[in-house]
């Protein structure tokens, strides 16, 4: 059926009819006909942020823990630049996202309006696609068009600019189903042959790894379990990128833990000794691989991605498989059965006696004693207490960051939402409000650095107005930790700005929102603040003061191989060489 | 990126296929791609060649399918093998772009390039850029008592090369639509 009404309607009606219950913004005059329309319905919710950058990132933690694209309205000019940095760090990676800008009207654009920006040009790059709506007519196939780009093949952001006088024009609306979604069609189905040629693969590897990362995530739960029953059944050990933690469960004994730059030792060793890498839905980004051309030398290796520009992006793969993480594991799972089910058992019991050997080195350990509060002592009392909640976690970007994914354990996939990509400092808060928004009977904690934090702290406001009791659980060592830790290991302990100067007391900064604010620095009365904080119905700003100078380890440095990890303090002398010091 | 891999009986001009995994050596391409001619689709293209650092030599556009609003883009780049990958693959991954065809290794192809160029002079430097002209088969399109615009058809090497005759007989000023290229045969 088709129908005519004004822009704004159109807009709203679309997003109902895309499904869409939550949609973050902030008002201006250029979105002021779509505001209007919403203020007139009960279907979607509003989330009035603070900033349009917390919009973005609270869309993304709407996204990454619902699988379903995140809906963001802002306005023309400072409402569309502000939300820059989320698109980027949802482009980055890969969370399906709908960002709806106004824009002065059409006959006023290029004339230096008021709040006018080229905003399909700054965001032409950081956008999966975007498009400027000149005729009202066009609004309701751009909308589905828009949730079809931002949600298939890889996903990422997309935006829709729309000025003020399209909003109000009428037009005709389209449903979804009717709308021409364009020729935009990534193929879904791996190629049969490469399937079968990965399946004898795994017939004769001796040393097999599985490497996967957040393409698993995104592909849906489906490939998750998929992922699940490919390990339990050859018994080959999983390692996982930052983005895809949760994919497969932390709990199982055929968890090696997290690898790249900050991953465990055994993970890493196990990448640069493996005889056959089966990498699914990850990128071999520059945090994973270390130096390239001593990334696992003795490899075959295999590479399942729905983007065909990762392939022999930046590690030559010898089987290549495009497609979707779900249908290609389906399919693999099927043609391996049918073949017998067979792997080299024997070799690869052998394999577990080696890896087992580089678990033994607890390359983790460490020991709080003292009256100070190591980090890493605050995380592993924090998973402890909360590990049977129906937990969300998100983090800001940080140390605190690389010791949440060691020390935290993650069974299920969209449960951990961190920047992986971009690494993106003040996106943990306002994710977490996006979380708490899609799941609003959880547990939902932002692990965060004071100076990320701070970062989008005027967020506190959305929290107390929505009464979303999300936990702050901020690891104070009132320093920029990991630019700390960088300027240790190769500025010569030069601490060039890398220290909290001035920073609030917490706890007041909560209690002027209106929220509760605790602080904790003995080590013996962490178990009952965190009890505090989990009990407390709302929002949480959790103080918690760490040791200043403590170093995140394992850290492959800059420019070396996955067999040269630092394992702790001592091994840290001229650990960075010329080469990799320009790395960042 | 890695040392000289042997590979076994893959071979398509020696005994042996001694170009490793992927080679170093920069290669020129030209690559045809078919897209929406849609606003921004252009920038789209050429920011990705700009914020990716890769090159290029020369791109041409205009729309080829009035009816389904498609435009061909014409563009040559220069890269090592693997670059060049990258390049087809990121044009790929475009939301308007349909198709994408190395014209380089997808069999024989033929290029062509128009140039419009004013040669000013008088006297035996005038006859000159006259007798060179016919041997170039370029057209004088417009002439004063002391100028030509000529213009000329070919491959870029040969525009090139009409170019550089004319620099010493008083060119002045070159124009040059970039170059286009289609597969031959059916
Ligand atoms: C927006 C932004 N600016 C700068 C950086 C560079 N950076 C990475 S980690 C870091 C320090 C973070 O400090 P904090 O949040 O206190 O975390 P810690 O490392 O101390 O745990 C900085 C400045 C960044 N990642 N993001
Ligand atoms: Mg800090």
């Amino acid at each position: 059926m088709t129908r005519q009404m004004s822009g704004a309607q159109i807009v709203v009606k679309a997003l109902k009819d895309q499904g869409v219950d939550t949609v973050f913004g902030y008002p201006g005059g250029a979105v002021l006909p779509i505001y209007d329309e919403i203020f007139q319905q009960n279907d979607i919710r509003h989330v009035l942020v603070r900033h349009e950058q917390g919009a973005t990132h609270a869309a993304e933690g709407y996204a990454r823990s619902t699988g379903k694209p995140g809906v963001v309205l802002v306005t023309s000019g400072p409402g569309a630049t502000n939300a820059v940095t989320g698109m980027t760090d949802a482009l980055m990676d890969s969370i399906p996202m709908i960002v709806l800008t106004g824009q002065v009207p059409t006959f006023m654009i290029g004339n230096d309006a008021f709040q006018e920006a080229d905003t399909v040009g700054i965001t032409r790059p950081c956008t999966k696609h975007n498009w400027l709506v000149r005729d009202t007519n066009e609004l309701a196939k751009t909308m589905h068009q828009a949730f079809h780009v931002a949600t298939s093949g890889r996903p990422g952001p997309v935006l829709i600019d729309i000025p003020k006088d399209v909003q109000f024009a009428n037009g005709t609306y389209v449903a979804p189903a009717k709308a021409d979604k364009g020729h935009y069609n990534p193929r879904v189905k791996g190629d049969m042959d490469k399937i079968t040629e990965l399946a004898a693969l795994m017939e004769t590897a001796k040393k097999p790894v599985i490497y996967s990362g957040g393409g698993v995530i995104n592909s849906g739960p489906a490939a998750s379990m998929l992922l699940r029953e490919l390990a339990d059944a050859t018994k080959f050990p999983v390692t996982s990128t930052l983005m895809g933690l949760g994919a497969y469960p932390a709990s199982s004994d055929k968890w090696i833990g997290m690898l790249g730059m900050h991953g465990t030792y055994e993970a890493n060793m196990t990448m640069h000794d493996c005889d056959l890498m089966i990498c699914v839905g990850a990128r071999f980004d520059d945090r994973i691989t270390g130096r390239v051309d001593a990334f696992s030398p003795n490899s075959k290796k295999v590479h399942i991605d729905i983007d065909p520009s990762s392939i022999n992006k930046v590690i030559h793969v010898d089987v290549p498989i495009i497609g979707d993480i779900g249908h290609v594991l389906e399919d693999l799972m099927k043609v391996w059965k049918s073949r017998g089910r067979k792997t080299e058992a024997e070799a690869i019991t052998k394999w577990w006696g080696k890896i087992n050997q580089w678990r033994a080195k607890d390359c983790l350990g460490f020991k709080q004693e003292g009256k100070i509060i190591k980090p890493q002592y605050a995380l592993q009392r924090l998973e402890a207490l909360t590990k049977d909640h129906d937990r969300y976690i998100t983090t800001e970007v940080g140390q605190h960051q690389m010791w949440a994914a060691q020390f935290l354990g993650f069974n299920d996939p969209n449960r951990w939402m961190t920047s992986g990509g971009l690494g993106t400092m003040g996106y943990g808060f306002p994710a977490s409000i996006g979380v708490q928004m899609a799941h609003p009977e959880s547990l939902v904690i932002n692990i965060a650095g004071e100076a990320s934090w701070l970062m989008n702290m005027q967020e506190m406001g959305t929290a107390m107005q929505y009464r979303l009791p999300v936990k702050q659980f901020i690891l104070n060592n009132e320093r920029l930790g990991m630019v700390r830790q960088w300027q240790e290991l190769l500025h010569g302990e030069r601490y060039s700005s890398s220290w909290s100067e001035s920073l609030p007391d917490f706890v007041k900064l909560a209690e002027a929102f209106g929220a509760k604010g605790i602080q904790v620095s003995d080590p013996d009365d962490l178990d009952d603040a965190i009890l505090e904080m989990i009990n407390h119905d709302g929002p949480v700003l959790f103080d918690c003061l760490v040791e200043k100078h403590e170093n995140c380890f394992p850290m492959i440095p800059s420019g070396k191989a996955h067999n040269e990890m630092l394992l702790g303090n001592a091994s840290t002398e001229g650990a960075i060489e010329a080469g990799g010091a320009v790395m960042v | 990126m890695n040392a000289l891999r042997i590979k076994k009986g893959a071979s398509r001009k020696s005994a042996y296929d001694l170009r490793s995994t992927y080679g170093d050596e920069i290669e020129t391409h030209t690559l045809a791609v078919l897209v929406d001619n849609e606003a921004g689709v252009l920038a789209r293209v050429i920011g990705l060649f700009s914020g990716r650092g890769y090159n290029i030599e020369s791109l041409t556009v205009a729309e080829t399918d009035h009816a389904g609003h498609l435009s061909r883009i014409t563009v040559v780049t220069t890269g090592t093998p693997q670059v060049i990958e990258q390049i087809k693959a990121q044009l790929g991954r475009l939301v308007p772009v349909h198709e994408v065809h190395d014209l380089t290794v997808e069999g024989p192809s033929v290029e062509r390039e128009l140039a419009l160029i004013k040669v000013n002079g008088v006297g035996e430097k005038r006859v000159e850029a006259m007798r060179t002209s016919e041997v170039f088969r370029a057209n004088v399109v417009d002439s004063t008592l002391e100028s030509f615009v000529f213009e000329i058809t070919g491959a870029p090497e040969k525009i090139d090369a009409f170019v550089e005759m004319m620099r010493p007989l008083g060119l002045v000023e070159v124009a040059r639509t970039g170059v286009a290229a289609i597969m031959r045969g059916s």
